[in-house]
């Protein structure tokens, strides 16, 4: 059976513990919380779309640059930690169905694997960033010139500011859903979620599949940029 | 009225989230293998639809859109869509400063010395 | 009548409510209700608005001398923070974060917004916003002005550009958090009965204004960001020197900042809606039309940002089409113009204070967004781009408009929000001053735009003396008429005299309750089963 269905008078003391004063039942709360969520992450697209507006402003016109500077970009590393994201969105659904099924053994084996593939990116990412600062290729603060197409020496820049910013930006958000997840994680262990009550797991959840899906577009669009030698 | 309809509590199955992650890995070496083939503009043709055939089944399967109420994927396509607008009119901009202005014969502004008095 | 020796306790009792519940500070600052927290807005942003008129006061002086009293610099400082100030830190906050935050759950029939606590996270926000701002103030303000134009920005200013900035991206997430409740509240939490065609037009605007904040807002975020990267790393990409474009950042700022001017217009029709349907004691003309046009106004919003940047570079096609667009989206405000004067007609109309200011709204929001279309034209741009026009149209709809609208729903729920009445005499009286020194300060404006004064110099040709000096005796008065309300509000906490639950007569769930109302509003859920604006005459309602 592909659906539950969970009758609504089980564990009501679950629910009413966490239903707050100004709903009137606890399908209204997460009503609510759900169309939060979505509605914050409608703005979170929004916050990332300036950068990829600027992104496709600026690949439009200089795409001879940006094409041959794509090639500085890491495949591999980008590729290995799009697999790992993607890993981790299995694992974070896999999750919030735990959470569904109350099944507190594997909420947090879920949540643990999940942290520990955003921690994997992380350090990969840190890894490239490394990289680059030591090939002198971070616009601005340590930027030693480029090397092998110097005519695109200056929009290079352009692509490589954009490069930190998006990556950056995203690397911070991954951060925070870390935080996020051990919040998470703590609750999970003191049993908090439960069939009638996994609100946070789901919301959370909603949050981390986003932030995997920025990254579902930053990998083609920084790392695969025409066609790769 | 408050519309309630989220009191069935959708549990997907293993095998269906297992499934888009198989899926989501052999797109990723898809979009991967092809960046090697020489397409032109075509290139990014193909990994912007790709990537948005990925980032549709995150939102649909694992974040759960499927299943949730009208108003949510109304919400999901209008953050879209003003991405959309975002970015496509500033494009406009600059896809169209390069366009000269011909000057026709009935326009009779300085541009085409045509007489004024 | 017979004076009691010894009070008994019921005489003297005060019935409870959401004010005198709980005392002290922790009661305040860690308070969800959203009443608590709409009166901790309305204290913060009067500061802030204070400060901004201040900025005003003194530039304004410096424009009685065709020399300028003030050196460029301190001339230039003193307009961008102006402007900063006012726009980020009153005029968008303004009604949503008030009178909105306060009236939006008693109008649905909820006893609170959807998140209380994100509420007042939002409140704290503003408040570092806020103090970023002012720390840039004290350091000796920003002279970008308030549209922080790159490259001038990211690279050449000399001024607290990094302080501001950040100042104004921490208070967007104010409003993003603000604008989110709303949403969510209005779907989620509306009373059985209250279907969205019931709803006040107050609930309609402050919705479709939630709408921008949530879509609009993240974009300004992210463009303050970039200039901020860009002028830590010293190159970045809106520098020309390596192939950026200035434009890019114009394009990025105003696909907010354009919707953000009807973030701070819209809840002020909603407000007029009220006031004019409770003084004219007639359901409003054209409910749909009304409710639709708040919508559509969100919408079309968004399209329209490039009338701002007709003469800086951008394609002129793009021009062309951001120029019909631009037409398009007033109608909508146009529409609802028609309907609040064919709400009036054959309506028992009544001159309280709030429907003077409502008076004053659509004449001069009229004026305003009319000069708005001579913007939006091509041709006229050309000449009016960049002068006092530009300043006369935008203060025309901003102050003549919606701070118009503030101060008359501010009169309107004052009784409600506090439990007392305002002098009627005085707040007449400060209502004509507004008006009076309003008009007196921005007319002259349109004219010095059209002779082709430029704005923001703090210096122009000697024949234009006549005119600034004419707008800067306005603005003296005009502050005049924005402090005397200062005072009578203050007076009437303690001594003005108390209001029952509806003084007005008005329709509406927010008068059916105490005032001021209890903490949860309610004291059991409203089941709604009439159209809004539901009015009769005057005698049949308790006053």
């Amino acid at each position: 059976m592909a659906d539950t269905l969970v009758p609504a008078g089980e564990d009501a003391a679950v629910k009413e513990k966490h239903l707050r004063h100004h709903f009137a039942t606890a399908e209204q709360q997460m009503d609510a919380a759900t169309l939060g969520m979505w509605t914050f992450l409608i703005t979170e697209v929004l916050f990332f779309g300036g950068m990829f507006a600027s992104y496709a402003v600026y690949r439009n016109i200089y795409l001879d640059a940006f094409a041959s500077t794509s090639q500085y970009m890491n495949v591999v590393l980008g590729g290995t930690n799009t697999a790992v994201l993607i890993c981790s969105s299995l694992t974070m659904a896999l999750a919030v169905r735990a959470a569904q099924l109350s099944n507190r053994k594997h909420l947090t084996l879920f949540l643990i694997l999940t942290m520990i593939f955003g921690t994997v990116f992380l350090v990969i990412k840190g890894f490239e960033y490394h990289s680059k600062w030591v090939e002198g290729l971070v616009p601005g603060i340590h930027w030693s010139g480029y090397l092998e197409h110097p005519e695109f020496a200056h929009h290079a820049q352009i692509l490589f500011s954009l490069y930190f910013y998006m990556t950056g930006m995203h690397a911070l958000h991954m951060v925070v859903g870390l935080g996020l997840l051990s919040y998470l994680l703590i609750q999970a262990r003191r049993n908090i979620f439960k069939a009638t009550y996994f609100a946070p797991v789901e919301m959370i959840g909603l949050y981390w599949h986003f932030v995997d899906i920025v990254w579902i577009f930053l990998f083609p669009l920084l790392y695969l940029i025409g066609h790769r030698r | 009225m408050t519309t309630h309809t989220t009191h069935i509590v959708h549990i997907p199955k293993v095998s269906t989230l297992v499934l888009v992650w198989l899926a989501l890995m052999c797109a990723t070496g898809l979009t991967t293998a092809v960046s090697y083939v020489e397409l032109g503009w075509f290139n990014i043709v193909i990994a912007l639809l790709i990537a948005v055939t990925k980032a549709s089944l995150v939102v649909w399967i694992f974040m759960g859109v499927r299943h949730t109420t009208n108003l949510t994927k109304l919400f999901v396509v209008a953050g879209l869509v003003w991405l959309g607008i975002l970015i496509l009119i500033t494009f406009s901009d600059y896809s169209t400063r390069s366009w000269v202005y011909q000057a026709q014969p009935w326009s009779h502004g300085p541009g085409n010395g045509a007489a004024t008095k | 009548m017979a004076t009691l020796v010894q009070r008994s306790p019921e005489v003297e009792a005060e019935e409870v409510n959401y004010l005198n519940v709980e005392h002290g500070w922790k009661s305040w600052l860690l308070t969800t209700d959203h009443k608590r927290i709409a009166v901790l807005y309305l204290i913060s942003i009067t500061l802030m608005f204070f400060v901004g008129g201040l900025m005003a006061v003194l530039f304004r002086i410096n424009l009685l001398e065709p020399e300028g009293l003030f050196s460029a610099e301190t001339y230039n400082r003193l307009f961008s923070m102006h402007g900063i100030v006012m726009v980020f830190f009153f005029l968008v906050p303004s009604i949503p974060a008030t009178l909105a935050n306060f009236l939006i759950p008693i109008m649905v029939g909820a006893k609170d917004l959807a998140f209380p606590r994100v509420n007042l996270l939002s409140w704290y926000i503003y408040i570092a916003g806020a103090a970023l701002t002012l720390y840039a103030v004290a350091r000796g303000g920003v002279d970008t002005g308030w549209t922080f134009y790159a490259p001038y920005s990211s690279t050449y200013s000399n001024s607290y550009v990094l302080a501001a900035a950040f100042g104004v991206f921490t208070a967007g997430f104010s409003s993003i958090l603000t604008g989110l409740n709303f949403i969510v509240t209005v779907h989620k939490m509306r009373a059985p009965g209250m279907t969205w065609s019931r709803l006040p037009l107050f609930v309609w605007s402050n919705y479709a204004t939630g709408l921008i904040q949530v879509l609009g807002t993240p974009v300004l975020a992210i463009t303050l960001l970039l200039l901020a990267f860009e002028r830590i790393a010293h190159v970045g990409i809106f520098d020309p020197n390596i192939g950026g474009d200035p434009i890019l950042f114009q394009h990025l700022f105003w696909f907010y900042s354009h919707p953000a001017v009807y973030i701070m217009i819209l809840p002020g029709m909603g407000v007029i809606s009220e006031i004019v349907s409770c003084f004219s004691r007639k359901r409003v003309f054209g409910y749909n039309f009304v409710a639709f046009s708040s919508m559509a106004i969100a919408v079309l919003s968004f399209v329209v940002w490039g009338h701002h940047m007709f003469l800086t570079g951008e394609s002129m096609y793009t021009g062309l089409a951001f120029s019909i667009l631009s037409f398009m989206v007033a109608v909508p405000s146009a529409i609802k113009v028609f309907n609040w004067t064919a709400t009036m007609y054959k309506g028992s109309v009544s001159f309280d204070t709030p429907m003077l200011y409502a008076f004053g709204f659509i004449g001069l929001f009229t004026i305003g967004g009319l000069t708005g279309l001579h913007l939006a034209t091509l041709g006229t741009d050309i000449a009016t781009h960049g002068t006092y026009f530009v300043v006369a149209h935008f203060h025309y709809v901003m102050v003549g408009g919606m701070v118009m609208a503030f101060m008359g729903g501010l009169h309107f729920w004052w009784p409600k929000i506090t439990g007392r009445m305002y002098p009627e005499a005085w707040s007449k009286f400060a209502a004509l001053i507004v008006f009076i020194g309003f008009n007196l300060t921005f007319f002259p404006q349109f004219i010095l735009g059209y002779l082709g004064m430029p704005r923001r110099y703090h210096a122009y040709p000697p024949e234009f003396q006549a005119l600034n000096v004419l707008s800067t005796a306005g603005a003296s008065i005009l502050g005049i008429g924005y402090v005397i309300p200062m005072v009578y509000f203050i007076w009437s906490l303690r001594a003005g005299p108390k209001a029952g639950p509806n003084p007005w007569g008005a329709a509406g769930l927010e008068w059916q309750i105490q005032s001021p109302p209890t903490t949860f509003n309610f004291d059991e859920t409203p089941v709604v089963t009439e159209e809004a604006y539901n009015y009769g005459p005057l005698e049949e309602i308790v006053g």
